[in-house]
C-alpha cells in the first residue's frame, strides 16, 4: 500500500458526517465587490470525493468563487454548501487550500513547510516531521527535506505546497491555479503527477485554472465561467478515463478533443 | 617572522585548493568596501594637504595627522575613559528602544484600533525636537546616565517601531487566507507568517537606529553630564583643543560603526533567508 492509504491522510478522508454525500454545492450565489459584480447567479453541484474545474478568463471572478467555497468570502446572495456546512467558518474548517504561487515560506525547509498546518493543529513540530517524513520520497521528494525553498525546482516546491495543503487532513482540497507559474514542459508533468496523486487519496477536489485542457484532464466535471460578471455559460462531463493511460494518451483522444473544443468554443 | 614559512609551501601543497576560498573572499571584502576604503583615504589626504598648504591653523581646523596626535596623547588619560561611558550609553539605550519597539510593533499590530489611535500620536512625537527634550529630562532624571539612555532609546525608537509595523502589515492576504484554510488561528499566524515576513523590516529600522544612537549619547552628555565623549567636546571648546573634539568625533563614528556591523551580524544569525550582498 501506498503511504497516502495510511495514517494521518487516511484519517483526512473520514468526513464530519458520512451520510453527507453532497461534495460542493453552490446555488444561486451572487457576489459583489462595491460596484462591481464578480459572480451572478453561479449554481453548480458535485458529489463528495469527485472532482470539478472551473475555468474562464482572467478576473472572471473564479478566484472570489474560490474563497466562497473556502469560507474565506461570504456570498451576498446564495447558498455555498461544503459537505452539509453553509456556515463559512464550518466550510474553512473542511477545506484546505492551495494557493496560486506556492507561497512557500522561504525561512522554513521543505519539510518545515509541509507540516505547517499539523503545527497549525497544535501538533508538536518533532511529530508532524515525523508524519510528514515518509511524504517526501513518494513524491519524488526524497533528500530534499531540509532544503530551502530557493534551492527547489519550481515542480518541487508546487509538489511541498501541495503535500503541505494534504497534511492539512482536510476532506477538500482547493487548489488556485496550481501550476499557473510553472513552464509548459513542468506543468504538464505535473499535471500527470497530480492526476496519480490524486488518483490515492478520495478527496473532494475544486480546481481553478484558465487552462481548459487542463481542467478536463483533471476533473469530472467542467464548469467554464463568462467574463465579469461571471455566470456559468457551460458544463461538461469531462471524466476521462485515465487508469494506465498517460497524459499524452488521454490529451490526444477524439474524446477529448472534442470536448476542448465544447469548452473553447463556449469561452469564446 | 614566521608569517612568511606557510605561504611558499602553499603553492606547490594540495592545500592550494584549501587557499581558493580565501582568496575569494579576500576578492569579495574588496569588491564590497575597496572602494570605499580608497575614497575615504583619498579624502583624509586631501584634507591633509588643504590644511597643511593653506595653514590653517589647529584650533580652527585640525589635520588629519594632527587628530591622530591628540588620539594618541589624550587615548588613556581623557578618550579612552570617556568611549567606555558613552559606549555604555549607547549599548543599553539602543538594546532599550530595540526591545520597547519590536513590542510596541507587534502590540499596535495585533490591535488595530490601538494602532489607530497612537499611530499618529507617535508620528508627532517625532517633531518634537530631543535637542529641546534633552535638557528637560536632565531636570527630571538627573545627571547620572538615566537621562542618557532615555534620550537614545527615544531617537532609535522611532524607526524601529516604524519599519517593525510596516514589515508586520506587509505580509500577503494570499498567506493569511492559505493559513486560514490550514487552521491557523490569529496567533499561529504571527508566530509562522508575519513575525518572521518582518524579521528583514525589523532590522533594518534597527540598523537605521544604530546610526543615530551615538548622536542621541552626545544630546544627552551635552544637556548635563560629568563624563562621556559629548562631555569631553564640551570641555574641549572653550579651551580651543579642536583636534580633541575631531578624535571624540572619530570615537564616536567607530561606535555607531560597530553597532551597525553588530545589527547587520545578527540579521545575517537570524535572518539567513534574506542575505544581503552588502553587508553594511
Amino acid at each position: 500500500m501506498s503511504p497516502l492509504g495510511q495514517g494521518a491522510i487516511q484519517g483526512a478522508a473520514t468526513a464530519p458526517n458520512p451520510e453527507e454525500s453532497v461534495g460542493i454545492s453552490v446555488r444561486s450565489v451572487r457576489r459583489t465587490f462595491g460596484e462591481v459584480v464578480a459572480l451572478d447567479g453561479v449554481t453548480f453541484e458535485i458529489e463528495r470525493h469527485s472532482r470539478i474545474g472551473i475555468v474562464g478568463p482572467s478576473g472572471g471572478g473564479k478566484s472570489t468563487l474560490l474563497q466562497l467555497v473556502a469560507g474565506l468570502l461570504e456570498p451576498d446572495a446564495g447558498v455555498v454548501n461544503v459537505e452539509g456546512a453553509t456556515d463559512a467558518k464550518d466550510r474553512l474548517a473542511r477545506c484546505a487550500m492551495m494557493p496560486q504561487r506556492d507561497l512557500l515560506l522561504p525561512w522554513r525547509t521543505a519539510l518545515d513547510n509541509a507540516i505547517i498546518a499539523m503545527q497549525n493543529r497544535g501538533i508538536p513540530r518533532v511529530e508532524a516531521r515525523a508524519t510528514t517524513r515518509p511524504f517526501f520520497e513518494h513524491f519524488g521528494l526524497a533528500e530534499f527535506e531540509d532544503v530551502r525553498p530557493a534551492q527547489l525546482s519550481g515542480g518541487m516546491r508546487q509538489r511541498v505546497s501541495f503535500l503541505r495543503t494534504l497534511m492539512a487532513d482536510k476532506d477538500v482540497l482547493l487548489l488556485d491555479e496550481p501550476f499557473g507559474a510553472l513552464d509548459s514542459i513542468t506543468r504538464a508533468q505535473m499535471q500527470e503527477w497530480l492526476l496519480r496523486a490524486l488518483g490515492d487519496v478520495p478527496r473532494t477536489v475544486l480546481l481553478v485554472t484558465h487552462d481548459v485542457e487542463e481542467a478536463l484532464l483533471l476533473s469530472a466535471t467542467v464548469v467554464v465561467l463568462s467574463a465579469r460578471p461571471g455566470r456559468v455559460i457551460k458544463v461538461l462531463e469531462a471524466n476521462p478515463e485515465t487508469t494506465g493511460k498517460s497524459r499524452r494518451e488521454i490529451v490526444t483522444s477524439p474524446e477529448f478533443v472534442a470536448l476542448k473544443e465544447q469548452a473553447l468554443e463556449a469561452i469564446g | 617572522m614566521s608569517s612568511q614559512a606557510p605561504v611558499e609551501p602553499a603553492t606547490q601543497d594540495p592545500s592550494v585548493a584549501a587557499s581558493a576560498p580565501t582568496t575569494g573572499r579576500l576578492k569579495r571584502y574588496w569588491h564590497l568596501y575597496g572602494l570605499a576604503a580608497l575614497f575615504t583615504l583619498a579624502l583624509i589626504l586631501l584634507w591633509e594637504v588643504i590644511v597643511r598648504g593653506f595653514d590653517v591653523p589647529e584650533y580652527l581646523f585640525p589635520a588629519p595627522s594632527q587628530v591622530a596626535v591628540a588620539l594618541r596623547d589624550d587615548w588613556s588619560t581623557i578618550l579612552a575613559p570617556a568611549m567606555w561611558v558613552s559606549l555604555r550609553e549607547v549599548v543599553i539605550g539602543f538594546a532599550i528602544a530595540a526591545v520597547a519597539g519590536v513590542g510596541l510593533a507587534i502590540v499596535l499590530h495585533m490591535f488595530g484600533p490601538l494602532r489607530r489611535a497612537v499611530y499618529p500620536l507617535l508620528i508627532g512625537s517625532q517633531t518634537i525636537p530631543i535637542v529641546v527634550l534633552a535638557p528637560i529630562l536632565v531636570i527630571v532624571l538627573g545627571y547620572g546616565i538615566m537621562p542618557k539612555l532615555v534620550i537614545v532609546a527615544l531617537i532609535c525608537f522611532f524607526p524601529i517601531v516604524v519599519n517593525g509595523l510596516d514589515g508586520l502589515r506587509s505580509v500577503d492576504d494570499d498567506f493569511i487566507h492559505m493559513m486560514k484554510t490550514l487552521d491557523a488561528n490569529r496567533w499561529a499566524i504571527f508566530k509562522r507568517i508575519e513575525f518572521p515576513g518582518a524579521l528583514p523590516s525589523i532590522f533594518s529600522g534597527m540598523r537605521i537606529a544604530a546610526t543615530f544612537a551615538a548622536i542621541g549619547a552626545v544630546f544627552g552628555e551635552w544637556a548635563g553630564a560629568s563624563a562621556g565623549l559629548g562631555y569631553v567636546m564640551l570641555q574641549a571648546t572653550p579651551n580651543l583643543q579642536t583636534a580633541r573634539i575631531f578624535a571624540a568625533i572619530v570615537i564616536l563614528t567607530l561606535i555607531a560603526l560597530a553597532l551597525f556591523a553588530l545589527v547587520s551580524l545578527l540579521e545575517r544569525i537570524f535572518v539567513p533567508w534574506a542575505a544581503r550582498g552588502d553587508a553594511m
